[in-house]
């Protein structure tokens, strides 16, 4: 046993060979990728974008996209009392959350601060699958003391794809895979694929009608080339992040240390966030048993110690606020934009901001951003009034139509 | 189900001192012990028919005053025991009173700078000793109380001038033995210090903060003496049996030779304990004075405390080094060069500091030492009811021994056990051949006799990083939990270990303090 | 004769430091220095012909940067050059390598575990939250917590402060750092001996401390404070070898019209009726000066350059009882080739960073042991660093220069003094330590300098060879530094200060106990110049 470890640990050393790692897609990604335009997602190559930011965008919204989300952090979590373990490590409740059934939820450390946010699959009465975007295999092995529950990373093992759009599902139809209309959002169910499955759910990160597939490693290519030749007749392309990211703030979704600080990221005490300063009030169940937090966020709550709160900003006229700061009556400092489009679909000038309290949850009137837009080097200072609006700012009733539309 | 206001896990002496201040404050307590006799580390046992041990604390020199009193525990005063260091050439030196008020058999200028030494450590516990007898206070949110308490501190500090605040600060987190060699030349002495400061703990002399069980150790008093040491029985009866009495005056129900199986909460929330017979019992406070790890990683269940809390109780270090030794003897030993008289007190083997140092350094490694330090009394001659008429019993602390044994103890003890017999016949000649029965428990044994994980008898390591704030982990340093209704009271909270009662009168003023749910 | 406004006892960096400093307010200052060249432990020497030696100190990472800027270096010719990580051989034939890649990092430990390697993520965070803490501390003099007076209250205040910004669980978690053991703290993250071994080398660094001694994780952090360019914890190599740094100040120094006096041995600080007025050479020369700053080391000043008798019987006390037990060894050596690693992928680039042989904390603590009973030890720790291989001017090209460290290393062996047959049997467990990784490493050598503690006491003049000037223990540090009370860069003897490692915030080729003096200096001479000081670069 000692020396297979051994020999195991040695026959690794070549991961410096590559130090960026190519998903189980690559090589169709890098096959399809005109500008060649790669960043580091967790340490894998993952394209920006793939052929033209705009036209993905597009066809995110028109027809389908896919979206290679393999470096998504999966953890596989198994046992006897996986449900328990997962019902104290994260905020919502997981007695709840039926076979066959995905939600989003986040976890916190002692004090409450979010760790992470991600969804959760449950794939049967004892099998649960958490992707998120950070790694926590420290964490979540050190909560699995006392449990009888099985933790185990599978992030290189399963490849991910995101196919998200409105002719999403007439791809998975063209491709045979037969029920899948019967997938309401939120649910998940096998589908053979070769002489393997895939697991599809009805999620996704656009806010559109959209499913995330699941398949051994292996299979990547071949589920690929099975998705693509079915999307051949509905428009469907390949993406990169930049396309997604549009999608998700108009969905209103947030990222994991980019909207917020992870608690075991955060190198400054102050950047840690309760799930009430990023929004994710609506995750805490105060009936559910005992999870991670549970006291430090209802102590917060009661004493009213929450600094801080995220709130949707509609801006007026049409420069994205990436990064400007929050005014008060054009001159108290009250918070950050995190992250801003011109809204494509909506028409609108959106940006997601965090903001100090008691701004943004008693004071909403006369906020300001101030935009600095580099156009030819120069800095064109805008100060623009900002309206709190619920998220989404883009509410899409083919993302939730049963059975799903075709186009 | 049946209630009560407060249910104390585990009879200990700190178990014994929360219930009965407990009751006596009109608590209805029950009192839950696993084994069938009270007093955890204090408690005695038979070891050969005829011969019995006072138990893990063969000395006791740390009984907080308010606990003594309060429990009258101290009925009969008693001149402090002599501590004998044993030298091999048998000129031994002989601290008397409170920790050497006067020493025998050093010279007149040795004996002044340990003095000089002597005081200087005593007023420096003694400011520590403002932060022993009141909970530890919280950084960050301090109370009016905690402040004053170190405003206290620091005036009691200035009283003595800037030249001593100062040196109390370069002081602090010392080793012994640096301190030590600014003092002392006499080896005897700087080795009595060397050991004593590491007696329990899995530092040696060298180790940086080693000075703190040194000053944990003046800390202590007994009978208002400051230092001051008793063989456990001496007062005519056992320790453990006085804080048995207490308790069950104040009307503490005590149920013994019943386990609690696992503590019963709902979020967060600690409402009742289920015992071996099944029973569950509910109770507004449940103090559990078992080791803190005990109480989180066995009885509390996983799902009703916070992973980083676990994981914090996780890393409490508390494996032990101490083994114990109980001989029964069929005649009492002679120590060459060692009056009858002192025979009563302790009896300390430890040649240098280097001699303690050596014997620490195998424990960091899983091995024992082959040479080991320790001490010894004969509390026979203190409690005759321990041996036959004739017979005496020898009792020794033994260091170092780990817990982790490397090759595991079932292979360890019989050659541990000849190097401890064999250095006690080089100190006591004849000693073999007079022993009738011998009975080692090293740390393991010790951690099944007791329950006491690790076998430390301090319930987790009493070094600097898991003190005050910092014990048994932040989040549970006020004895209260973060599971609500579940306090802590054993020696693994603040201040530690000995028998003081301190822990358990702390925990019982804090659930005190709260309200009544 | 000529009368100086300042004379500097010693040109160690941090002497020269205070000097720069003080010439450019407008003082002038003389250095004297025994040696026929300057730079005390920071230096490179030439002691076989083509080879430029870092004789003592090899690492150029904790020296301020503000210092590097007020100072002018770079113009005087100092640049540091990042390591590029490093690698730990293990006896088993691999090793566990550090790069600067921050996947390709985590990669390398997840081989090990994939805990762990996830679990230096949190450690990661941990140090450097503390080191954020104690790096604004570094350019501040020490307040004493007794004195009352304003500045020293107002000084602990601030310090309260910025304690105060940690949460009430970060503030417990800060005191247990501080006095934890290095391997007790790793043992909470981590489960491989390899990893923790390799995290553990910055706890003992130039201690005589084991890593399971108390007081070790903050020591760890002493060696993370440093940065290079802003990049906190990184190590670097200063271009030219550690001389460069001590050339550049000299220069700096010189070129601002100070004096610098090599060969000039100083035996006495003159004093008369409780007051330094100067230096008295070996030669008999009086040196005459306004003030008198000493670069020596706290022992070396008050027990051998001060008159008993000028001093408080009191004072002297804690001086003898000055901690200095000197701990560590160097072993330099000229290679004619670049030596192999068969362990080593080829073209790895972890021999352009440190290298060590210690693959298990047990070893490290063995090997202290050893120190303990006063023997070097057969298996000692070694941190190896060839920097010719980012720094070709060290040697003639194609050969190498080999700087390896050494912990541990007695002040004594056995209580007796070191002989050179000692020295020759200590740098034989380097070199065979060396070489049961390295094959034909032995042939390679063209020359060798070791260096044990009696090396380092008698040229450098560091007593019993303590490369910190004083053990970084909590007795020896901040207000304690180096004995409480003249913890403030002041002594007993009027117009004698001191301004070596002996002085908050303690060694490494740092600069700060340097410039922190001289602020001291200027403040008591009420000058005005002390802002051409940078203030200490922001911690945001």
């Amino acid at each position: 046993m000692m020396m297979h470890l051994t020999a195991l640990r040695r026959a690794a050393q070549g991961h410096i060979l590559t130090p960026r790692l190519e998903t189980p897609f690559h090589e169709r990604l890098a096959a399809l990728s005109e500008t060649n335009d790669w960043y580091s997602w967790a340490g894998y190559k993952a394209p920006h974008s793939i052929f033209d930011t705009e036209l993905e965008y597009f066809a995110i919204r028109s027809t389908a996209a896919l979206f290679d989300i393999s470096p998504m952090v999966k953890y596989r979590i198994r046992g006897a009392d996986a449900e328990r373990y997962l019902n104290r490590l994260t905020l919502r409740n997981v007695a709840r959350l039926g076979i066959g059934r995905v939600h989003y939820t986040a976890w916190c450390d002692d004090h409450g601060h979010v760790l992470d946010d991600g969804t959760l699959f449950r794939l049967g009465s004892d099998d649960f699958r958490l992707c998120c975007q950070e790694r926590h295999l420290p964490w979540l092995l050190d909560s699995a003391g006392g449990f009888s529950a099985e933790i185990v990373e599978e992030t290189s093992e399963i490849a991910a794809v995101a196919l998200q759009g409105p002719t999403s599902f007439a791809v998975l139809e063209a491709a045979g895979f037969a029920g899948v209309e019967a997938l309401k959002p939120f649910q998940l169910a096998d589908f053979p694929h070769l002489d393997g499955t895939v697991t599809i759910s009805r999620t996704g990160f656009t806010g559109d009608l959209g499913y995330e597939l699941f398949v051994d490693a292996r299979e990547a290519l071949s589920l690929w080339d099975r998705l693509w030749t079915a999307g051949t007749g509905f428009g469907l392309k390949a993406i990169g992040y930049d396309a997604l990211n549009r999608a998700r703030i108009e969905a209103g979704f947030i990222v994991a240390n980019a909207d917020f600080i992870t608690a075991e990221a955060a190198l400054r005490a102050d950047r840690e966030r309760m799930p009430d300063e990023i929004g994710l009030d609506w995750l805490v169940d105060a009936e559910k048993p005992f999870f991670n937090g549970r006291d430090a966020i209802f102590r917060a709550r009661e004493r009213t110690t929450l600094k801080h709160v995220l709130v949707g900003l509609e801006i007026e006229g049409n420069i994205p606020a990436e990064g400007a700061i929050v005014y008060h009556r054009g001159k108290k400092e009250v918070g950050l934009v995190t992250a801003a489009i011109w809204s494509p679909l909506a028409k609108r000038n959106i940006a997601i901001a965090t903001l100090s309290r008691p701004y943004g949850t008693r004071i909403v009137d006369d906020l300001w951003v101030e935009i600095y837009a580099l156009r030819e080097l120069q800095y064109q200072k805008l100060m623009k009034r900002a309206r709190i609006v619920a998220r989404p700012f883009v509410k899409l009733d083919r993302r939730s139509a049963n059975p799903p539309g075709r186009f | 189900m049946t209630s009560f206001d407060a249910i104390v896990i585990g009879g200990g002496h700190n178990g014994l001192t929360a219930a009965t201040f407990l009751a006596r404050s009109g608590r209805k307590v029950l009192l839950v012990e696993a084994s069938d006799t009270l007093g955890g580390a204090a408690r005695g046992y038979a070891f050969h028919p005829g011969y019995s041990s006072p138990g893990l604390a063969h000395i006791v020199n740390r009984l907080d005053p308010e606990v003594a009193v309060a429990l009258s525990l101290d009925d009969k005063p008693s001149a402090p025991a002599p501590t004998v260091v044993l030298s091999p050439a048998g000129r031994h030196a002989v601290l008397r009173g409170g920790y050497g008020e006067t020493i025998d058999g050093v010279s007149e200028d040795e004996a002044k700078r340990f003095q000089e030494m002597r005081g200087k450590l005593i007023f420096q516990a003694g400011i520590l000793k403002r932060f022993l007898r009141r909970r530890p206070p919280e950084v960050g949110e301090m109370a009016l109380a905690d402040f004053a308490t170190l405003v206290g501190a620091g005036l009691g500090l200035l009283r003595k001038g800037r030249e001593e605040s100062r040196d109390f600060l370069r002081m602090l987190l010392m080793n012994v033995a640096d301190t030590a060699d600014e003092y002392l030349t006499d080896d005897r002495l700087k080795a009595l210090l060397a050991f004593d400061a590491t007696l329990g703990i899995h530092l040696g002399p060298r180790s940086p903060t080693s000075l703190l069980g040194l000053y944990y150790r003046l800390t202590g008093e007994m009978q208002g003496v400051t230092g001051a040491q008793h063989v456990a029985g001496s007062g005519g009866r056992s320790t453990a049996a006085a804080f048995e009495t207490a308790a069950t005056r104040a009307g503490v129900t005590v149920r013994t030779g019943i386990r609690v199986e696992r503590i019963v909460a709902d979020r967060g929330h600690a409402t009742a304990v289920v015992l071996s017979t099944g029973e569950t019992l509910g109770a507004a406070a449940i103090v559990s004075a078992i080791h803190p790890k005990a109480t989180f990683l066995t009885l509390a269940d996983a799902a009703e405390i916070g992973t980083g809390f676990r994981r914090a109780v996780g890393n409490i270090r508390s494996k032990g080094n101490v083994a114990k030794l109980d001989l029964a003897l069929d005649r009492i030993p002679d120590f060459p060069g060692v009056t009858a008289a002192d025979l009563r007190g302790r009896l300390v083997i430890a040649r240098s500091v280097d001699h303690v140092e050596e014997a620490f350094n195998p424990a960091k490694y899983g091995q024992f030492s082959t040479d080991p330090v320790m001490e010894i009394t004969l509390p026979s001659l203190s409690d005759p009811s321990l041996a036959p008429s004739g017979g005496c019993t020898l009792s020794a602390l033994v260091e170092f021994a780990p817990y982790a044994l490397a090759d595991g103890w079932d292979k360890g003890k019989p050659a541990f056990q000849k190097i401890v017999l064999d250095t006690l016949e080089s100190y006591a000649p004849g000693l073999g051949s007079s022993i009738v029965a011998t009975s080692l428990l090293t740390p393991v044994d010790i951690e099944e006799r007791y329950n006491l994980p690790g076998g430390h008898w301090h319930h987790g390591e009493l070094q600097a990083d898991q003190l005050l704030v910092n014990r048994p982990v932040n989040a549970a340093s006020g004895y209260a939990t973060p599971l609500r209704g579940l306090y802590l009271a054993s020696a693994g909270s603040h201040p530690g270990g000995g028998i003081s009662g301190l822990p358990g009168l702390l925990a019982a003023r804090q659930v005190l303090s709260e309200k009544r749910a | 004769m000529k009368k100086y406004d300042v004379v500097m006892i010693g040109g160690g960096h941090n002497g020269l430091v205070a000097a720069c400093y003080l010439q450019r307010a407008g003082l002038n200052v003389v250095v004297l220095e025994k040696n026929d060249w300057v730079g005390g432990a920071a230096t490179s020497r030439e002691l076989t012909p083509g080879f430029l030696y870092s004789n003592c100190s090899y690492v150029c990472s904790l020296f301020r940067p503000e210092i590097m800027r007020d100072l002018e270096l770079p113009k005087h010719g100092l640049q540091v050059i990042s390591y590029e990580g490093g690698a730990v051989l293990t006896r088993d034939g691999d090793y566990l390598a550090s790069y600067r890649d921050h996947d390709s990092h985590r990669r390398e430990f997840a081989r090990y575990s994939k805990r762990d390697a996830e679990a230096y993520e949190r450690y990661a965070r941990d140090v450097t939250r503390q080191c954020r803490f104690i790096q604004p501390l570094l350019m501040r003099t020490a307040p004493d917590p007794f004195s009352f007076k304003p500045r020293d209250i107002s000084e602990l205040i601030y310090l309260a402060k910025k304690f105060g910004e940690f949460s009430t669980a970060e503030m417990a978690a800060t005191l247990r750092f501080w006095t934890m053991s290095i391997s007790d703290f790793l043992d909470e993250y981590f489960e491989t001996d390899v990893i923790k071994a390799y995290l553990a080398l910055s706890g003992i660094i130039g201690t005589a401390l084991g890593p399971m001694s108390p007081g070790t994780a903050y020591v760890l952090l002493h060696h993370y404070m440093g940065e290079v360019d802003g990049s906190v914890g990184a190590w670097g190599y200063a271009r030219g070898g550690m001389g460069a740094v001590t050339k550049a100040l000299a220069s700096s120094f010189q070129a601002s019209g100070g004096t610098i006096r090599t060969g000039a041995d100083v035996a006495k600080v003159l004093t008369r009726s409780g007051r330094a007025y100067g230096a008295l050479l070996a030669d008999g020369e009086e040196v005459l000066g306004n003030l008198v700053v000493s670069n020596a080391d706290f022992k070396r000043t008050f027990l051998k350059l001060v008159d008993e008798d000028a001093l408080p019987e009191r004072f002297v006390h804690r001086v003898r009882h000055f901690k200095m037990r000197g701990s560590s060894g160097k072993v330099n050596i000229a290679l004619d080739s670049l030596p192999e690693f068969p362990a080593l992928p080829a073209g790895s680039s972890c021999i352009r960073g440190d290298l060590h042989f210690t693959d298990s904390v047990t070893r490290m603590e063995r090997a202290y042991d050893d120190w303990k009973a006063g023997r070097w030890s057969a298996d000692p720790f070694v941190d190896m660093m060839i920097p010719t291989t980012l720094d070709p001017t060290m040697a003639p090209p194609g050969k190498h220069f080999v700087s390896c460290f050494v912990q541990y290393c007695p002040p004594k062996v056995g209580g007796n003094d070191w002989t050179d047959a000692d020295r020759d049997a200590f740098a034989e467990t380097v070199i065979k330590q060396i070489s049961d990784y390295s094959p034909g490493f032995r042939e390679r050598i063209l020359h060798m300098e070791v260096r044990t503690p009696r090396e380092i006491e008698q040229e450098v003049g560091l007593t019993e060879g303590n490369i910190f000037q004083g053990e970084l223990t909590f007795d020896q540090l901040l207000f304690n530094r180096p004995v409480p009370g003249y913890a403030q860069y002041r002594s007993p003897v009027r117009g004698l200060y001191i301004c070596g490692s002996s002085t908050h915030p303690g060694g490494g080729v740092m600069g700060a106990p340097g410039r922190n003096a001289a602020a001291e200096i200027l403040r008591d001479l009420r000058h005005t110049s002390s802002n051409k000081m940078s203030p200490a670069h922001d911690v945001i």
